[in-house]
């Protein structure tokens, strides 16, 4: 008998995709966006971007190396994606310690104190992120003007909501704006979510290589633009319009890559569907009607916690659950 | 729009190397070993002795049970053991050795290479022959023929499938039978028909291989009772239960059989047999094998006598190459990775596929991330990673729930998982398990 035989049961081929093919995909759907800043906010923005990056790679493996106690997983890139989207979740202009705090409670906190990869609940990189804005908030609503002739140091958000609050309606704040800035990233904002475009470019690449479906990112898109839609229509002078909302703030770099992210988010389509709804109607509340002026970071965090239920409720359609037929 | 199943599947790369070499009879082997149990049922009761003279095609051993199958001698010789055998997997199982000698058929055979066309009989007495021929399902599952084509009452067949989808990558026997065959199989189809009473058959094929789609059009040009079904390429739509669904629509209930939907499915293979086996008399005691690998000299298809040595057909296509690591009965997706390779063909045996050995470990298994590919590709429906933790914590009993028993163990799971888990492995163990509960609560 020939001993020298591997045996081993079915299937006998694997297909390309792995955990590190996954993460650079994503990775490279960001690198538009990235230009985009880096052509905007100049080497601030390249820095904090690196630092972030660094910082994650280096806290996970020194987690895992004295912590844990276990198998290097830096190489499946999922830390070097955290620090990118973290990064993307912040002003250039923020502190640079304040970004290693940031990576530190992002992964500390966020992912490796559940296990590590493919254990955490929450959404690592927004951990980190409203930690930041809930404790440093004056340095993580700062940002510098992207160009001479732009609006100035608020973001778009942040400049409706107070104008509305003051009493301005919406056409005369909306003077002088322009979406085709908005559009290609000549805002105010934090790294990742001012190139509007550029994150689409990316959405695009990400569906063409099968790394994410349509389900979550339009789930959450449609949702706010037919919420926001209807608010605008009822009162157009009170309430922006869904262009608007849609061109500014997290919504895009959230709903594409934020809120897309595995561990975190339903298995099933179905289930897809109703995170990204719940993800959009949070998001709409709490920027029309909450303190902040954005809200899909908070939003994605709450409906991260609401998956265990979505995945324990919301199974597949089953082949073959129909009642046998009688002839 | 084409036809395919409606959920799931996977597109592995397809590797037909030997799509386009013709059928090759291979020589004689030596001598030949004849599993008792080639079939899913009861092992076959041997009627000769040691010692005993035999023809090719001569029964010798015969059904044991309403589950299982005749078998006859493949070859001419003497019977020189009857005892048990190492089979593929290194299980010791009964078997007839016999020593060939010359090539003498037993006279009742036709073996003239002239097409017969039509067929009088009527339907028990086409079931009896296929009984008689020991015919079974010849895509692997080796069910026995004739039990498949006994509607059980109440029941009614309204369509006969013929299976031509041939989706294990490399395997490309069923694709050259269809075109070097397709009279016999077009002749073996109407006589299933006959045999179910069913007006209207399909013949699946998909669309890698449209020369075969073609080939059979134009042979049925003008008839309406055999139709040929193109279908978009995808894994797992051999299986019994996808295929119906893409050619009918209809999906065969969870826990129930193609009948309940009025269906019965044939292989190509097997509906080639039941027209030798009715038409020329001649049992089943050869069958077409693919021998391939991107390492191995000459990928072949070849007519084999059922018993002959698997390492015999191996040198036959240039012998085993020097870094083979695995060699696979049947396709990499579902075949059965063997330890002995002198072990016999058998009637099940669609292919035999030689992997090189840096193909043959699996990748390292990582964590789970949740990306729920192995949800969208299962073809079932199910949630193998859920599935998967269950079977690892040994929580059998609500692996129930989540449908372990509907699991077609084709894999795409397991492909498909980035993390690279051996998440078919445990579901596999689990739906063992869930069987017995089941079968414990019905006893």
């Amino acid at each position: 008998m020939d001993n020298k035989l591997i045996v081993s049961p079915s299937p006998h081929v694997h297909g390309k995709t792995s955990t590190r093919r996954l993460m650079l995909d994503v990775l490279i759907a960001l690198l538009p966006a990235f230009a985009v800043t880096i052509f905007v906010y100049g080497t601030p923005a390249f820095i904090v971007t690196a630092v972030s990056v660094a910082s994650c790679v280096l806290f996970e493996s020194l987690i895992q190396r004295f912590l844990l106690k276990g198998r290097s997983t830096v190489d499946d890139m999922s830390a070097v994606l955290t620090g990118v989207l973290l990064a993307f979740n912040l002003p250039s202009s923020i502190p640079l310690w304040l970004v290693v705090l940031g990576a530190l409670v992002a992964i500390g906190i966020g992912k490796m104190s559940f296990g590590g990869i493919g254990r955490n609940p929450f959404n690592p990189a927004l951990v980190g992120r409203v930690f930041l804005l809930l404790s440093f908030p004056v340095a993580m609503t700062t940002f510098p003007s992207p160009a001479p002739d732009a609006m100035s140091g608020a973001t778009p958000l942040t400049f409706a909501k107070e104008a509305l609050k003051s009493g301005q309606s919406v056409s005369s704040l909306m003077d002088g704006v322009s979406y085709t800035d908005m559009l290609f990233g000549l805002k105010a904002g934090s790294l990742g979510e001012i190139a509007a475009l550029a994150l689409l470019v990316g959405f695009v690449y990400l569906l063409c290589r099968k790394v994410i479906t349509w389900h979550i990112p339009v789930a959450i898109l449609a949702t706010i633009a037919v919420f926001t839609g209807v608010l605008h229509l009822s009162n157009p002078e009170h309430y922006m319009s869904p262009i608007y909302q849609i061109l500014n703030g997290g919504a895009i770099l959230g709903a594409v890559y934020m809120a897309t992210d595995y561990v975190t988010s339903p298995m099933s389509k179905k289930g897809m569907i109703i995170y990204g709804v719940g993800i959009g109607l949070i998001t709409v509340f709490i920027r029309v009607w909450g303190a902040y002026p954005e809200g899909i970071s908070f939003a994605i965090l709450i409906m991260n916690a609401v998956v265990p239920l979505i995945d324990k409720y919301v199974k597949p359609a089953k082949f073959g659950a129909v009642k046998p037929a009688k002839r | 729009m084409t036809k395919t199943f409606r959920r799931g599947g996977i597109h592995p790369p397809d590797n037909k190397l030997s799509a386009k070499t013709p059928i090759e009879v291979m020589p004689l082997p030596d001598t030949v070993t004849v599993p008792l149990s080639q079939h899913i049922g009861a092992p076959s009761t041997p009627i000769v002795v040691k010692g005993d003279k035999v023809l090719a095609g001569q029964l010798i051993a015969t059904t044991s049970g309403f589950v299982s199958a005749n078998i006859h001698s493949p070859v001419s010789g003497t019977v020189t053991a009857i005892d048990n055998i190492p089979d593929a997997g290194g299980m010791r199982r009964p078997m007839i050795t016999i020593k060939v000698e010359g090539d003498e058929w037993a006279e009742s055979i036709d073996r003239s290479p002239e097409l017969k066309t039509g067929c009088s009989l009527q339907s028990s007495e086409i079931v009896e022959k296929i009984a008689a021929a020991g015919i079974v399902g010849m895509g692997g599952a080796t069910f026995p023929t004739q039990v498949k084509l006994s509607v059980p009452a109440g029941k009614t067949a309204e369509f006969l499938i013929i299976n031509g989808v041939e989706c294990e990558p490399y395997l490309t026997s069923d694709h050259r039978v269809m075109l070097e065959k397709g009279e016999e199989l077009i002749e073996g189809i109407r006589i299933l028909a006959r045999a179910l009473g069913v007006k209207q058959s399909f013949i699946g094929i998909e669309n890698n291989k449209r020369d075969t789609q073609e080939h059979l059009q134009g042979l049925l040009a003008g008839a309406t009772d055999i139709k040929v079904v193109p279908l978009k390429v995808k894994y797992p739509q051999g299986g019994e239960k996808q295929l119906i669904d893409a050619v009918t629509g209809r999906q065969v209930p969870s826990g129930g059989l193609p009948i309940d939907v009025g269906a019965v499915v044939q292989n190509v293979g097997t509906a080639f047999a039941v027209y030798e086996a009715v038409q020329k008399n001649k049992p089943l005691v050869e069958r077409v094998v693919t021998v391939t690998g991107k390492k191995l000299r000459k990928p072949s298809n070849l007519l084999v006598r059922i018993g002959t040595p698997i390492n015999s057909l191996i040198e036959y296509c240039g012998g085993l190459p020097e870094d083979a690591g695995k060699v696979i009965g049947g396709g990499p997706m579902m075949g059965r990775a063997m330890s002995n390779t002198n072990a016999p063909v058998t009637k099940g045996t669609s292919g035999i596929l030689i992997m090189p050995g840096d193909e043959s470990l699996r990748p390292a298994a990582a964590s789970c991330i949740r990306c729920g590919k192995c949800v969208s590709v299962c073809p079932m429906g199910l949630q193998p990673y859920m599935l998967y933790k269950l079977a690892s914590r040994n929580l059998f009993a609500n692996m129930e729930l989540f449908s372990a028993q509907d699991c077609i163990e084709c894999g795409s799971c397991s492909y498909t998982c980035p993390a690279a888990l051996p998440l078919l492995d445990y579901i596999r163990l689990g739906k063992a398990e869930v069987m017995k509960i089941m079968r414990a609560r019905k006893a």
